[in-house]
């Protein structure tokens, strides 16, 4: 699918204005204030930001994973039209789509299995409970699975015990059981933050290929703009808790148009990289226990007036398919006449 | 550079802290009335002699086996009643306390002193004195505690001494081992191998980076053992193993009042209270110490709270 | 041997003397498990085998490696952390492998290191001027904390952290600024030569550029030579002069920076190259990426023959029987391979 196409078709998951607050001892922290953001069927959905801009605690709250001290205190998420989080209906959907027709992937493969019990084992008990398969029928499955991601000798690895894997293979078996119960969205958080980048290039490669051959939508979240560059369609950038930025890969990287996205840009590492010097951004993410009443990026911001840091700019659509939350946002237009 | 540092400043960090704790404390109600009970223990024990209506020792035999206040023959005079010599129980009750926090104190300072103290070097030089140490720790632990009892008492005489002696000997292990555990793992962090890059000498590596680690599991660790020495000490005195005869302890008063069960319950029941509620006492301390010094459980209680608040 | 490069920064660096550091035949193994009781052979891990490269004072070289390579442990090794099974190496021209106790000590006061993980780092305990006063301290340079802190003062601003840091706590802080708290500590004894263990993995991405800019300055100023260990190619390019690539315990290939990039020899090189993710969607849609099969081999077992034998493309009967020797093409770029050199 090339990047610079709009999905015509429809949003599965509608995560709408959702804030999430941490009672910490130091104070409330204000991890996500406000996000809103749809993923669509067959689409591929990067959503990117550093440490402290809400992207982990996104995921884990369309999960239905927020655990204490955090508690997601408004906004809604939807699933096909129904919520997730509010209303009586929606803790039992919750449970219904969980791992069945939303399916997530973690960051580390060494923590998300079960050291004692074998892979078959494992993968078997999701089969189980969410599709009703019988004990044989669901090992058939599994091994047809691990076969689809790419694990020689099936049954026999069946029976092994995380700790016979490496760090690669763990992340395709955990691939494996995140796909096994056929979902509609896969949700993959950092999942090859912890590999190394030959391994890398061999999962991504590898969730490409599940991704068309299943028509899977997949919702990656990462801190990595070269793996959003090779995967995603379309990407939205999060800072200080909020959506800065959202539109296709190929335009969104082309010409970026939140201050903080260029800045992201600027400061990555790139391999054909020649400059004399790398940029950074200056400076570091807000707190968010004290979240500024303006916008969080105005502190680092070089194009930053005063109404930045009084008012909070929405997110506001400015060309098809491509929104942007800022006072002083670079037009792609004022980029091409060299301003 | 215009970057924020995220907290406030440190001049009084320390005293949010303790009235951080304070504040934690209130809200375990259980924990509190531990404390309570026994800061007025520890009371009693130093004014003593101030308190007590009467000489623990002095012996009335007119008065002999008078029940407390609440029965029918009792007075105020003797608001707990008095024993098989005429001495009044809550008088000897009073001064008992001295001896039981004595001994726990001493007991907990002595062997968490050595144990602690071996299990650091344990911990951190490994090889061969690790299992030397470690093998020690085995040996010790496997000698049955009451014969050691026994044996000490009939050589040197039961007395507090004794007891203190006794039980150090046979409680430094458990230390030991605790020590040897939270530096092993300590060992393997970054800050303590760049105490190492950067050329600290063992020693201070020791006792600068790895010893305060030890403070939040050690502290849980010596109020507990705190409450299993008093009840160590009642039993030991209890058999005749313990303090002398003629000092005053919970224990003792309980060994005495045996004989009279039946018909003067006080005599049994009285110190068997007082030494319930001293170790209920302390293990409900224990216990909110425990999750006081746990940083990520304290988030998870003020979490609690706050959410609660909010409804 | 060393060409005189300059890094992209525009130093060179010193040529006159001897290297600063060299390491010959650097071998390290790790036993693994029990002694074996009764006859048969303690297993190990291969973790470093036969590495041979050397430092001039005032360079830096960046080492480039996943994990298994052995580029952590080269490292600790260098700083004697690590005892070394067989090899040597040399620091300031005298052998210091067999180096220990209060000579070690002393040593230290010359050679550094700079942590990956800036949270893990720094004592929870103690404040920044404590942190950084402390290797002041123990080599008897102050008497006490106290006196330290004009030095602790100067040393912070040098690494870009206000003066009214000195007495907070590393919880005060953030990533990137730990690891200036943790660079400036690396500092304090005046040290000849740095080894920086990742030390920008863990920051997040906007901020890995102003701690790789601090260091590049403070190389500048100070005459500081690096070995810049990373597993990321794209973070180490600016900074370095010369880069060595290590695979399952070998160097498999060294040159200066910009040839590693423009004239790749050796497959492993290539391919971690090509799967160096670049963050522009039509370029990396175009990319003609290498993607290697199979996983990084089994250490326990001794190398017979090239350790990446298993996964080349290039392979041929030679490279699985006998391992090949670093070999130099008179350029200062030095490849291990039977097809490539």
């Amino acid at each position: 699918m090339s990047g610079t196409e709009v999905p015509e078709r429809s949003a599965i998951l509608e995560v709408d204005q959702l804030k999430v607050n941490f009672y910490t001892r130091r104070g409330v922290v204000q991890a996500v204030r406000g996000v809103s953001f749809d993923v669509y069927s067959g689409e591929v959905l990067g959503l990117v930001g550093e440490s402290g801009s809400g992207k982990s605690v996104t995921s884990q709250a369309i999960m239905g994973l927020t655990e204490l001290p955090g508690k997601v205190i408004s906004g809604d998420i939807r699933w096909k039209g129904s919520s997730l989080v509010r209303g009586s209906g929606s803790r039992e959907l919750m449970r219904r789509v969980r791992g069945r027709e939303i399916s997530m992937v973690f960051q580390d493969p060494m923590t998300s299995l079960n050291p004692v019990f074998t892979i078959g084992n494992q993968m078997v008990e999701a089969t189980r409970r969410h599709l009703g398969l019988t004990k044989k029928a669901a090992r058939e499955r599994a091994a047809e699975m691990l076969g689809l991601v790419g694990i020689s000798n099936p049954r026999r690895r069946l029976d092994q015990h995380p700790g016979e894997f490496s760090g690669g293979m763990r992340q395709r078996v955990l691939i494996a059981m995140a796909l096994s119960c056929e979902p509609d969205l896969l949700i993959a958080d950092e999942p090859t933050t912890a590999l190394d980048v030959t391994i890398q290039a061999q999962i991504l490669e590898l969730l490409a290929e599940l991704k068309s051959e299943l028509d899977l939508s997949v919702l990656l979240i990462t801190h990595d703009l070269g793996v959003v560059a090779g995967m995603c369609d379309r990407v939205a950038v999060m800072y200080g808790g909020r959506l800065a930025e959202i539109g296709s890969a190929d335009e969104l990287y082309a010409t970026p148009t939140h201050p903080y996205s260029r800045g992201l840009l600027l400061s990555t590492p790139r391999l054909d990289d020649v400059r004399p010097r790398l940029v950074s951004i200056e400076g570091a993410p807000p707190d968010l226990v004290n979240p500024p009443a303006g916008c969080p990026f105005t502190p680092r911001c070089a194009r930053a007036s005063d109404r930045c840091s009084d008012e909070d700019a929405e997110l506001r659509e400015f060309a098809q398919g491509r929104s942007v939350a800022c006072w002083h946002p670079v037009m792609p237009d004022d980029e091409r006449e060299g301003m | 550079m215009s970057e924020a540092i995220l907290s406030s400043p440190t001049v009084d960090s320390r005293r949010r802290k303790a009235l951080g704790f304070l504040r934690e404390l209130w809200h375990d109600k259980a924990g509190f009335l531990g404390a309570t009970f026994l800061l007025v223990l520890v009371m009693t024990a130093l004014l003593a002699p101030l308190i007590a209506p009467h000489d623990p020792s002095d012996q009335e035999l007119v008065k002999r086996l008078l029940p407390p206040f609440w029965e029918e023959r009792g007075s105020w005079e003797h608001p707990l009643g008095t024993d098989g010599l005429g001495r009044d129980l809550l008088s000897r009750l009073i001064f008992g306390s001295r001896i039981s926090l004595l001994v726990g104190v001493a007991v907990v300072v002595i062997a968490g002193f050595v144990g602690v103290l071996l299990g650091l070097v344990a911990g951190y030089r490994g090889g061969k004195i690790d299992r030397i140490i470690m093998r020690t720790v085995d040996t010790q632990i496997a000698f049955p505690g009451l014969l050691i009892a026994i044996l000490l008492a009939s050589l040197i005489g039961p007395s507090v001494r004794t007891v203190i002696v006794v039980l150090a000997v046979n409680g430094w292990m458990i230390y030991a081992r605790l020590t040897r555990g939270v530096v092993l793992s300590v060992k393997e962090t970054a800050y303590v191998e760049a105490a190492e890059v950067i050329g600290c000498r063992p020693q201070r590596v020791m006792f600068k980076h790895i010893l305060p680690n030890l403070t939040a599991p050690l502290s849980t660790l010596a109020v507990l053992e705190f409450a299993r020495i008093v009840l160590a000490e009642a039993a030991l005195s209890y058999l005749g193993v313990g303090v002398k005869r003629t000092d005053i302890s919970w224990g003792l008063d309980v060994a005495s009042g045996q004989d009279f069960v039946f018909n003067s319950w006080w005599l049994v029941v009285m110190p068997g209270v007082v030494i319930s509620l001293t170790v209920l006492s302390v293990n409900l301390v224990a216990s909110w110490l425990r999750v006081v010094v746990d940083p990520s459980e304290r988030e998870k209680r003020h979490a609690l709270r706050q959410i609660r608040s909010l409804r | 041997m060393s060409v005189s490069t300059s890094n992209n920064h525009g130093h060179v660096p010193d040529q006159a003397d001897s290297p600063l550091v060299e390491v010959d035949n650097l071998t390290i193994h790790f036993p693994v498990g029990k002694k074996p009781l009764f006859g048969g052979t303690q297993r190990v891990v291969h973790a470093v085998d036969g590495v041979t490269f050397s430092i001039s004072r005032g360079e830096t070289l960046g080492l480039v490696g996943e994990s298994g390579s052995g580029k952590t442990t080269t490292g600790r090794a260098i700083l004697r952390r690590i005892e070394p099974t067989a090899g040597s190496i040399c620091f300031r021209g005298r052998d210091i492998t067999e180096t220990r106790g209060e000579a070690l000590r002393h040593l230290r006061r010359h050679m550094q290191l700079v942590f990956q993980d800036p949270y893990a780092s720094l004592n929870p305990r103690m404040s920044v001027l404590e942190l950084i006063a402390e290797p002041l301290k123990v080599h008897g340079i102050v008497n006490s904390v106290d006196d330290a802190r004009d030095q602790v003062c100067q040393l912070l601003d040098r690494c870009g952290l206000p003066a009214d840091a000195v007495d907070r706590y590393p919880h005060a802080f953030s990533g990137g600024q730990r690891q200036r708290v943790g660079i400036a500590r690396a500092l304090a004894l005046q040290p000849d030569f740095i080894v920086a263990d990742e030390p920008v993995s863990a920051l997040d991405v906007s901020v890995r550029a102003q701690v790789v800019n601090l260091l590049q300055d403070l190389q500048a100023d100070f005459g500081l030579t690096y070995l810049f260990i990373a597993h990321d190619l794209s973070v180490v390019r600016h900074i370095s002069h010369r880069i060595a690539i290590m695979y399952a315990g070998s160097l498999v290939e060294i040159a200066p920076a910009g040839e590693i990039y423009d004239h790749p020899k050796h497959p492993y090189t290539e391919s971690l190259l090509s799967s160096v993710p670049i963050p522009d969607p039509p370029m990396q849609r175009e990319r003609r990426r290498i993607v290697l099969e199979g996983e990084i081999p089994d250490t326990m077992e001794p190398a017979i023959g090239c350790r990446f034998a298993s996964r080349c493309p290039l392979v041929e009967d030679r490279c699985r029987n006998e391992i090949p020797p670093l070999v130099d093409d008179g350029s200062g770029h030095a490849v291990a391979c039977w097809v490539r050199s």
